[in-house]
């Protein structure tokens, strides 16, 4: 019965994990960038929730329409004004000022905020649980998380598959250069999958921050756990970045279980696992594991 | 028609006749017994030596690693078992080590290589990430607290850290001659090629896959070694401290100020480095966000780095790579 | 009254000059042809009329303004739309979707969803199923469709009988005759000589990234064309 618990809370904290993982496979998608800042800008959001909960004296989870939109407007910015003179450039101006981004930001949020462990108080909800029988009970808030998880995916697919938007992503996912001769201004459509991605993510720092602590150093492995999710699942498809997700969670709290220690490193060592047998991930669309 | 091949330039000329007089500078060194200034040369040269290896990868085979600190890693801890679990002389153990860094290399690259681009790069940083948990969980290699080196607990410190000295000076000299040759070479110029242009190298018979992995298996003995340098020097080694990013992140910093793709390029980005260091000495992570920041801009305005800009206004080279075709008369090739 | 003008239009690939001085006009409601052997700049022509290569300002005058250099989104918004050599289907899209993608600027006209699958009915059966399932001669007619979508005053045709069947070709011809009923100026790319030649008033020939010809077809003979197409 214990492992049914630890099996359930893995998939709940894949569903975390998923989010984490979407905003980074769609701007891959998009314009084959790779964001190195990824999992410090949802730390990031984290901490401008945690100011916006002092200041405001909000509960986090109304804080996220304060810090939503405004990591949309500085993911569009950051698009615009620093990332799209890069593209075409090759992978290196990319990953390189991406990966100062990351540091930027973990040395300014430890500037700022010290290296206090913090955590966001949604009064509550996050003990709660809600017994399923047989003994078996599930937190209210991971259910939530997850919950909300599934509800931005089917509104990602939604986006993604029935919107002139959408086509417009999927156009310049295939041909940036077509796309561009149909009407499509790149600039301002790699801005607002920036915009997009940022705004998931921001949505998963603060589920993260509910959930448990974290420090200015967080952000480097929830980009890890991001991109295992994505490789897991398989490149191209929303729904492959769900089940990739749940894998992942559900290899970090068995090995967890196993041995404190080895919950991180079970992630680990399912992700290579699925890389040297099936490198194209579980769900993949043909397509190819490169830039 | 007679075409002469020039290899060499007036400023390499020149600066062979400084680089020997720096060479002899630092050998006689230790004469002055300043301790302090020769565990700076030391960590200079360490860095300098990761800084060329990463340039190596991604400066001239165009590949974008974020996991050497693995390597860094892998290096300390085999010196430590090395030297202290296997009785080897731990002076001797550090080029061991740089290979026992490049015998984990190989599953590593037949691993990453499955990815390129960014998502390369994310790889070989989970790698790294792999390793360092391994290792952090292993009870025989310290766990979390690390390990220290006792193997050289019964030499004199002076004579340990001369030794130490000596064998970074060694380093650091192999390591600029040995790239230095090796680009110079045909196998070199394949090398170049398949930066420039991976399809039009392989078609003109270079094995790019081949001259891939070599570069990344010297890289990691590169690196190896250096590790092992470095935590001879340090004396104490930990997981967090071996595979921290902040290798990577230093690394970078120097290659992208200094210049990528050139062999002077991390010579002047460790310079910069250091310098910053000591200025900044006091201001904690500001300094870290002002390399993160001055990186940025430098890969967004001046990709060429602070000697690309030299090279570009001066056209110097003191360690010139290129071979520059003069040709008069009829066709027979004489290289100089 | 001349919608396009194109006055000493060079265009390079890099260090690569593909295009030397070219200087062309086309009138409102006009079709004229361009020809000319592989590698001749015909393509790169058409792209540099669409933005896809830079451009000075000048070069290009359309409408009495010049768009010389103008991104190619911008271009679509003043009615410039090419129909990219090769087709370009995009493979992620289906039928219909690569038809929408078409009308992405919103640019009012005759040319609607319905109107489309009424001159390319094939592409009516075919409309959930991904773009690039469908035969060659179906693609093109679906990269026309796209481009119609975008209710063009200048439509730019690239090579649209590039590796389709005789019968294939003549339909496709057949349709860019009722795109020329709405008044639709057409700048027409083509290998095949005597195809283009039946429906264009003026036709230019390229050799090697410069005009070697320009005439009326009905005045040019073989001979000419061959020798503008090969050099003398």
């Amino acid at each position: 019965m214990a492992w049914l618990d630890t099996i359930v809370q893995g998939i709940l904290l894949g569903g975390l994990y998923a989010l984490f993982a979407t905003g980074l496979s769609l701007i891959f998608g998009v314009m084959r960038l790779v964001n190195l800042a990824h999992g410090d800008f949802s730390i990031l959001a984290a901490f401008i929730a945690v100011v916006a909960v002092q200041v405001l004296d909000l509960n986090p989870l109304l804080a996220l329409i304060l810090v939503v939109p405004v990591m949309a407007v500085l993911g569009y910015g950051l698009q615009r004004l620093v990332l799209n003179r890069l593209l075409g450039r090759g992978i290196l101006p990319a990953v390189l000022v991406t990966f100062g981004l990351s540091i930027v930001i973990q040395n300014g949020l430890l500037e700022t905020f010290s290296a206090d462990s913090r955590r966001l108080n949604p009064g509550g909800i996050e003990t709660a649980s809600l017994p399923l029988g047989g003994g078996l009970a599930v937190g209210w808030f991971p259910l939530l998380t997850f919950g909300v998880a599934v509800l931005l995916l089917v509104g990602l697919q939604l986006l993604i598959g029935r919107t002139a938007l959408g086509r417009a992503f999927r156009a310049a996912s295939d041909d940036g250069g077509t796309a561009a001769l149909m009407g499509i201004d790149n600039g301002r459509l790699y801005g607002l999958a920036m915009a997009l991605s940022l705004a998931i993510v921001a949505v998963a720092g603060i589920f993260l921050g509910i959930r448990t602590t974290f420090t200015f150093s967080s952000g480097p492995d929830r980009l890890l756990f991001a991109f295992e999710a994505v490789i897991i699942g398989g490149l191209g498809s929303l729904w492959g970045t769900l089940v990739g997700g749940v894998i992942l969670g559900v290899a970090q709290t068995t090995g967890a279980r196993l041995s404190p220690g080895w919950g991180v490193l079970a992630g680990h060592l399912v992700f290579l696992a699925v890389l040297l047998l099936r490198p194209a991930g579980l769900f993949s669309k043909p397509r190819r594991l490169d830039s | 028609m007679t075409v002469i091949v020039e290899r060499t330039t007036p400023a390499s000329r020149a600066g062979a006749v400084v680089a020997v007089l720096l060479i002899a500078a630092l050998i006689a060194l230790p004469w002055t017994r300043d301790a302090g200034l020769m565990r700076v040369i030391v960590e200079f040269i360490a860095l300098l030596t990761l800084a060329q290896m990463w340039n190596l990868l991604a400066g001239y085979a165009g590949l974008v690693s974020i996991g050497q600190q693995a390597y860094v890693g892998l290096g300390g801890y085999a010196l430590m078992v090395l030297a202290d679990d296997l009785g080897v002389n731990p002076f001797l153990a550090v080029p061991l080590a740089g290979l026992v860094a490049t015998a984990f290399a190989l599953p590593t690259a037949a691993l990453v290589f499955r990815f390129s681009g960014g998502y390369f790069a994310v790889g070989t940083w989970a790698v790294a990430e792999v390793y360092r948990l391994l290792i952090a969980n292993t009870g025989a290699l310290g766990r979390g607290t690390g390990r220290t080196l006792k193997a050289v607990f019964p030499l004199a410190r002076e004579t340990r850290e001369l030794a130490t000295y000596a064998l970074a000076l060694a380093l650091g000299v192999t390591t600029i001659v040995a790239i230095y040759l090796y680009l110079r070479s045909r196998l070199g110029l394949g090398l170049m090629a398949v930066r420039d242009s991976e399809p039009a190298s392989q078609s003109l018979g270079v094995d790019v896959f081949r001259t891939k992995l070599a570069v990344y298996l010297i890289a990691a003995f590169g690196t190896g070694t250096t590790g092992a340098l470095i935590y001879l020097n340090l004396l104490r080694i930990s997981p967090d401290a071996a595979f921290s990013i902040n290798w990577t992140a230093y690394t970078i910093f120097i290659v992208v100020i200094g210049g990528l793709g050139t062999l002077e390029g991390p010579i002047v980005g460790t310079v910069v480095f250091f310098l910053l260091r000591e200025l900044l000495a006091d201001y904690g992570s500001w300094y870290m966000i002002l390399l993160g920041t001055l990186a940025v801009v430098a890969m967004m305005r001046y990709p060429q780095g602070l000697w690309g800009l030299v090279v570009d206004r001066w056209d110097l080279r003191f360690f010139p790579v290129q071979r520059l075709v003069r040709g008069v008369g009829n066709v027979s090739v004489r290289e100089r | 009254m001349t919608l396009l003008g194109v006055h000493a239009l060079s265009a390079f690939y890099g260090d690569f000059q593909a295009l030397f001085g070219i200087s062309l006009e086309v009138a409102e409601g006009e079709t004229v042809a361009v020809i000319g052997a592989n590698g001749a700049g015909k393509s790169t022509f058409l792209r540099a009329l669409a933005g896809a290569v830079p451009v000075p300002p000048d070069a290009v005058v359309f409408d009495g303004r010049p768009v010389g250099g103008h991104p190619a989104h911008a271009l679509v918004d003043l009615g410039i739309v090419l129909v990219p050599e090769g087709r370009k289907i995009f493979p992620s899209l289906s039928v219909e979707e690569n038809l929408l993608v078409g009308a992405y600027r919103g640019r009012r006209g005759p040319w609607t969803l319905d109107r489309v699958y009424r001159l390319f009915p094939v592409l009516g059966e075919r409309r959930t199923q991904p773009g690039t399932n469908l035969s060659g001669g179906e693609q093109q007619m679906l990269a026309i469709g796209r481009g119609l979508m975008a209710n063009p005053r200048l439509l730019l045709v690239d090579e649209i009988s590039l590796g389709l069947a005789p019968l294939v070709v003549q339909h496709l011809y057949r349709t860019l005759e009722a795109v020329k009923a709405e008044g639709t100026t057409l700048l027409v790319v083509e290998q095949d000589v005597s195809r283009v030649l039946a429906v264009a008033q003026r036709v230019y020939c390229f050799r090697k990234g410069s005009v070697s010809l320009h005439d009326v077809p009905a005045r040019l003979t073989r001979e000419q064309i061959a020798a503008a197409y090969f050099g003398a």
